[in-house]
Order: C-alpha cells, then structure tokens, then sequence
C-alpha cells in the first residue's frame, strides 16, 4: 500500500524536518553556543532542499491518499519559500548575536517553519491545508516573541498567537462547512464534484468558502483582516520581521491560489466578488496608511499590505494568465522585501538600530551604495518602470483587464499613484535632506551581499526576465490542467 | 447506535443519583439548621489582624511549563490508544508509523531533558 | 428514544449556561471551573451522537490538562479582573452584532440543506456501523495508515509546541547548587581522602 514512489515527492520536506531535528539535538548537546553553525547549517540545508525540489519527479503526483501533491506550480512556489527562508536567514547572522537573541532554536524553528511552509504549498486537500498552517504558524507566533526580555516583542507574539488562532477557527469552521456540503475535503474529489456540473451550489457551500478565504485572508494580511500586521512587524525583532514579510508571505499566498482555484475553480462566480473586495480593500489601505507611517517596519507592514491587495487582483481575474501574474509578483516581492530588509538591518547607530524614516536622512552622502540600493527598491515598490516592480504589476493588471474586471484595475493603478508618495518621499529624504547621524559603516558583509543581489535582480529583471516568466506560466499552467 | 447508548445509561442514572443527591444534602441544612449569619464569619482568618494581602498568590512561570509539557506528551498518550486497539489490522506499516511518530516526540523529548526543563532547580 | 432526547437538552442546556458564566464570572478561576463543566457536558453531547473516543479525548485532554493548565496561568497572571473587565460594556454592542451576523449566517445554511438536499448526496460515510467496529478502533485502522501524512504532521507540531514552550519560558538560574550524581559516582577515593602523618606537637598546615 505503501511503496518508496509514494515518499519521492515528498523528500524535500522530509530532509528539511529531519534536518531541523539532527540540528536541535546537535545545538543542545554542543560546547559553547553553537548558534552560529546552526545558523549556517540551516541555511546550508535550505539551499539543498531547493536542489531536492527540482528533483522530484515530474508531472503532477498526488501521494499519500491524495492529501499531497507536487506539480511545477508546487517547484516554483516552493523554490520561493526557500530562498525567503535561506536568505532571511543570512540576514539573521548578524542581528541575533547584537540583539541578544543569539539561541540556536531560532534557525531550527525556522527550519520547522519552513517544512510547515511547503506542507501549505503542496496541500491537496483541506485537512493537510491545515496541518501544514499550524505548523508554520506555531513556530512563527515563537519567533515574534523571540525576544522574550522585550515588552514589544512578546506583546507582537501574543497579539499574533491570539489573532492568528482566531482565524484558524474560521478557516476550520469554512472547511467543515465545505465537507458538510460538498462531501468532500480532497481538492482534487471537489474539483471533481463541480465541474461535473452539478449547477446547483447550495449557499452552505459558498458560506464555507468565504469563511475558508477569511482564514487564508488572515495569514496574507489582506484587508479586512491586515489589523495585526503594523503591530507584529513592529513589534517583532527586525530578522523575523523580515523573514515574515518574505517566505510566509509567499507560502500563504500560494496556498490561496491553491485552495481556491483547484478546487473551486469552476465557480468562479461564487468567489470572485470576495478576492476582488479583499484585493481592492488592500490596495487602497495599503497605499493611504502608510502615508502617516515615521517608522521603516510599520511602513514596510503597510507596503506589504498593498502589495497583497495587487498579488489578488491576479488571483481575482481567475484565470491562468492572473495565476502567473501572482507567482510573477510574489517573485519580485520576495526580492524587493528582503532587499529592503537587508537595508533596514544595516541602519545601525552607536546606540543600536533605529527604525525611523528620518533616521535615513541624508544617506546618499554617508553611505551612498546603500542609499542608492534602498532608492532601487524604493523605486521597484512603487512600480516605476522599468524596474521589476513596474512588470509585477504589469502582468496582474493585465490578467484583471483581460478577465474584465475594469474597476478593479483602476483602483490598483490610482492606488500605485498614491503609494509611489510615500516610497518617493524615502528616496527624497535620503538625497535631500541635511544628513543626521550616521549609520555604522560599513554595512554587515552578508547584509550587503543581499542588497547588491536583490537591486541587482530588480534592475536587470527588464533585460532577462524570462526565466521568471516561463516558470510562473509553467507553474500557472498546473493548476489550469 | 441505541447499544452504545444503552452501554451509558447506568452512567446517566448514576449522574442524576449523584446530583441529587448532592443538591439534597447542600440544601437539607438550610431548612434544619440553625442559622446566624454574619460577615465576620465568611472573612479570611488571619490571627488577631486584618488580611494583608489576597488569598490568592502569584504562581511561577515553571508551573505553567511543566503543565504544559505534560499535555503535550498527554496528547501523545491519546494517539496512542487507537494505535494499540488496531494494531492487528494495520500491521508492520502502521506500527512503524507509530514508531516514527514517537521517535519525533523522543527528539523532543531528550532536547527538553538536556536543556533541563525538566529540573525544577 | 425519549430519554436520549432529554438527556441532550439537559446536557446542552447546562453546556451553554456554564459557557455563559465562563465569561461572565466575577473570579477568573470560577471561570475555570465553569470551563471544565462545560468540556464534562460537551463530551456527554459526543458520547449521545455516538464519537465515544472524541468524549473520552475531550475529558482527558481539556478536563485533565488544558484546564489545569488554564488554572495555572490565572493564577500566574497578576492582573486587576474588575479593572480588565471594564470595557466591556463597550465592546458589547459589537460583539452582539458579530454574533448577530453569524447567526443570520447559519440560519442561511440551514435554510440551504433543506433547500438543496442533492448537495448532500456525495457525502459518503467512510466509517462502518457503530454496531460492529468502536470508534477507537475504526479511527486507529485508518490514521496511522491512510493518513500517515497528517499523523506525523500532528508529530511535527508537537515538537514546534515543545520547543515554543521552552524557549518562551525557561529560563537557566544562576547560582543554583545542583547534585551531579555521575560526578559523585565518578569521585575516587583518592581525589576525596587524604592520609597525612601528624606528627605529636606539630599540628596540620
């Protein structure tokens, strides 16, 4: 019943979660504090994960009665989480031993996290949908409260950990509802049940499915349900802010475009009002709260917001095309925000990190290879062209206007208007205004690697993008078989 | 269906015994018995002086880690049950899997022992 | 058939009264108590629609574990409860409203299954009669086999919770004299005794 076949696709997964645990007990029975080898141990075995990825066996193949899949959207979205997780590592190094957070359980729970992450990504059905959410969610309400000396810190775990909890409630409220109706908690059996034209969909049915979108709403911080985000990435120690920003970000968003279009795909109908209200909700909160922001990871916090609501108007239009929009966006997105990131760990004053905006006065003069990173990226998130941020953009908008979804579109382009001021005024603060203290030079090396790699990749995306484009379609194409 | 009712209804009946006659003799007294009430006597006793602080004290953090511990181990026992009634039918694979299982919560265990969660110091 | 139906309304009854007073309750550890007798109802609700294991499950786990756990963390807590529960009366016009819309909702769904019973109709029932297999034993011939996936999964979980659990609060004290037993085994009695020749009128240095 049960044969070597069945556990191929799922070696990726396994070596992380088998790694993850040969590192805890090497960090507890290690001499001295061994924080430093497990950090780059982890980051070592992410980077063999992401090989492992690419070698499972081609095509679609759901094992292990169906609750798990591997296709190329699977490949692509996974690649992603990887490199979030390895990277944000990598950007950790050096902030954990200033900040005292120097523990080895914080790269193994990442690691865990991290299997929690491609759990949630290759989950077929409703059940493993779950599992694989808890588990990152659980290690990630941990690594908000990491700091657990730090009022803030433990004040965002737990305002994560209750939030969070509350949504898992909904989510598995939405899914009974669906077994209820449908029933069915495998993806592929519902995809199925639907297209096999049944006509009639009762209402408990799609009751289910908005409170199945209001719990993965949550865990991508779309509007309405985004309340938690200023506050946990404030209030989180920067490295696990920035690694929340990144990997989770993607994983949840690929877990949406999964649980919605594989097997509700049929009925569009019933959902679409939903994803194109949360999309231009998002948008537009996004682009007007962070107007007021004075400090960088609010700021970031509403940009991700935003950045969601566009990631959704792809998902919106439900159409392969819109699925490719998602996987492109969430691609510069990861490139965009971990660059940022490696920029904000850099501000570092005699005194410790600052996080205000103008704290970055007048950086092109002090530190203008950094100034002119955070400008690229500045520029790529509000979508000027011809960064990478203006064809994330680009291919979503498309997707909606394609799916004739008008308004949407307009919401998206007058929103990125709105947004461009506040990313601009960044880039006008650090070019014109009389500089103030400056940061600890030079930046950290691995903080620096990260920001050359990813303004180089959001510069050059324009003259080679199509790597990025032939796996997302590729990755589109999976779940529109 | 009505089988396994039929199993619980001794219970029931024991319950509602239970309660009545519970309920019977926390109120016989309020019929029988002399009563005087006054608010000295529900006060804290503390000799000779008014109370200084509440009754209720402070726990320390190690409770809660050690109560915790324990229910997730307790969850652990609560897998196990299924497991050793069907183990006949589901065979080496299902024992392995349990195996595996248990292995997983092993790591746990020998990291939470060496960091010495386990001491109470 | 009659008995059944009383004993769950009597069950049911009680579960949302002592729910009730679960939030309402002047002492958080009265609270606590109420918790437990709303988990003891609960699982009687379970033992009449036949999931025997889910309400023997639920008395070990929530009455034995969660809610002592519950009992130490009030106590742990240092926090004024009349002074906390003040802005109550604030929020309770919202919380009414939510609760309001979430009934209306489920009052749709009813209205929908009877609306539409062939919704229903490919719900199949995997499990085989209560009459011939328990519930523990249909569930352990499925979970450790066929859902071996979300079994270790469950495991994963676990050891996230134990590590979250230790790193959150434990803590290393400082100058805490501790009996090493294997160094007590591992002292020889060379190292421990000392034979010295005292000469009369000389003392020891």
């Amino acid at each position: 019943m049960f044969v070597a076949k069945d556990l191929a696709p799922l070696v990726p997964e396994l070596f992380v979660a088998v790694s993850a645990m040969v590192l805890l007990l090497y960090g507890v029975f290690a001499k001295g504090n061994p924080t430093r080898t497990v950090v780059w141990a982890s980051v070592l075995v992410l980077v063999v994960a992401l090989v492992l990825v690419w070698q499972v066996p081609a095509g679609r193949q759901a094992v292990l009665s169906g609750m798990f899949v591997t296709d190329s959207f699977t490949a692509v979205m996974k690649s992603l989480v990887l490199i979030g997780s390895a990277v944000s590592l990598v950007l950790s190094v050096g902030f954990i031993r200033q900040e005292e957070m120097e523990r080895f359980e914080f790269p193994v729970l990442l690691l865990l996290a991290t299997v929690g992450m491609m759990m949630m990504v290759s989950a077929n059905d409703l059940i493993s949908l779950y599992v694989g959410l808890e588990l990152q969610s659980l290690a990630l309400y941990v690594v908000a409260a990491f700091r657990r000396d730090s009022e803030r810190s433990t004040e965002a775990g737990l305002k994560y950990f209750v939030l969070g909890a509350l949504s898992s409630g909904m989510l598995l409220y939405g899914a009974s509802l669906i077994y209820g109706f449908a029933g069915s908690t495998n993806f592929t059996d519902l995809a199925k049940l639907f297209a096999g034209g049944h006509g009639h969909v009762s209402v408990g049915l799609v009751v289910g499915i908005v409170f199945l979108a209001a719990g993965l709403a949550f865990k991508v911080s779309a509007v309405p349900f985004h309340m938690w985000t200023p506050d946990v990435y404030e209030g989180a120690p920067t490295a696990v802010t920035a690694f929340f920003a990144s990997a989770p970000k993607v994983a949840a968003m690929a877990l949406f475009v999964r649980a919605i279009i594989s097997p509700f795909g049929a009925l569009v109908a019933e959902w679409q009002q939903i994803i194109i209200l949360l999309a231009g909700a998002s948008m537009l909160l996004g682009a007007f709260a962070a107007i007021w922001q004075k400090n960088i990871k609010r700021l970031m916090a509403y940009s991700s917001i935003g950045h969601v609501g566009f990631a959704l108007v792809g998902l919106a239009a439900g159409t392969s095309e819109g699925v490719r929009g998602v996987v492109v966006y969430m691609a510069v997105y990861l490139a965009m925000t971990l660059g940022t990131f490696a920029c904000i760990l850099a501000m570092r004053q005699k005194n410790g990190l600052v996080e205000g905006i103008d704290d970055l006065a007048g950086l092109a003069r002090t530190q203008p290879g950094m100034a002119f990173a955070l400008a690229v990226f500045m520029f790529s998130l509000a979508g000027v062209p011809p960064l990478a941020g203006f064809f994330g953009k680009f291919y979503v908008f498309m997707a909606a206007i394609n799916a004739k979804l008008y308004v949407l579109s307009v919401i998206g382009v007058l929103s990125s208007v709105v947004g461009a001021f506040y990313y601009l005024r960044i880039v006008k603060i650090m070019y014109f205004d009389a500089p103030g203290e400056p940061f600890l030079h030079p930046m950290p090396r691995e903080l620096g690697v990260v920001a050359a790699v990813a303004s180089l990749f959001t510069l050059l995306f324009v003259v080679f993008p199509m790597p990025i484009l032939n796996g997302a379609a590729m990755a589109a194409k999976a779940l529109f078989p | 269906m009505d089988a396994l009712l039929r199993e619980y209804l001794p219970i029931l009946i024991f319950l509602g015994l239970a309660i009545g006659l519970a309920a019977v003799m926390g109120l016989v007294p309020f019929i029988t018995a002399r009563q005087k009430p006054d608010p000295e006597k529900l006060s804290t006793y503390e000799c000779g002086f008014e109370p200084f602080s509440d009754s209720r004290k402070q726990f320390d953090v190690r409770f809660y880690l050690v109560a915790i511990l324990f229910i997730i181990f307790d969850l652990e026992v609560a897998f196990l049950f299924p497991w050793a009634i069907s183990l006949g039918e589901i065979g080496p694979f299902g024992f392995w899997s349990m195996m595996v299982f248990l292995g997983v919560l092993t790591v746990g265990f020998v990291y939470e022992w060496k960091k010495g969660a386990l001491e109470w110091e | 058939m009659i008995v059944q139906a009383i004993a769950f309304y009597l069950f049911a009854a009680v579960t949302v009264g002592s729910a009730f007073l679960v939030i309402t309750a002047k002492n958080p550890v009265h609270s606590v108590l109420f918790l437990i007798l709303a988990f003891f109802n609960a699982a009687a609700l379970f033992v009449l629609m036949g999931a025997e294991f889910i309400a023997m499950i639920l008395v070990i786990v929530y009455v034995g574990a969660v809610a002592v756990l519950f009992l130490f963390v009030v106590m742990m807590l240092d926090i004024n409860f009349v002074e906390l529960r003040q802005g109550f009366q604030q929020y309770l016009p919202f919380g009414l409203l939510i609760g309001a819309i979430l009934l209306v909702e489920l009052i749709l769904i009813l209205a929908g299954s009877i609306a539409a019973p062939d919704a229903l109709a490919p719900a199949a029932s995997p499990a085989p009669s209560l009459d011939q297999v328990t519930n523990t034993h249909a569930l352990g011939a499925v979970l450790y086999t066929k859902y071996i996936y979300l079994f270790q999964g469950a495991g994963l979980v676990l050891l996230v919770a134990m590590i979250g659990a230790i790193v959150l609060t434990h803590r290393k004290r400082e100058g805490v004299k501790k009996q090493d037993s294997f160094a007590q085994f591992a002292r020889r009695r060379e190292e421990a005794v000392e034979l010295k020749k005292v000469e009369p009128g000389q003392g020891i240095q």
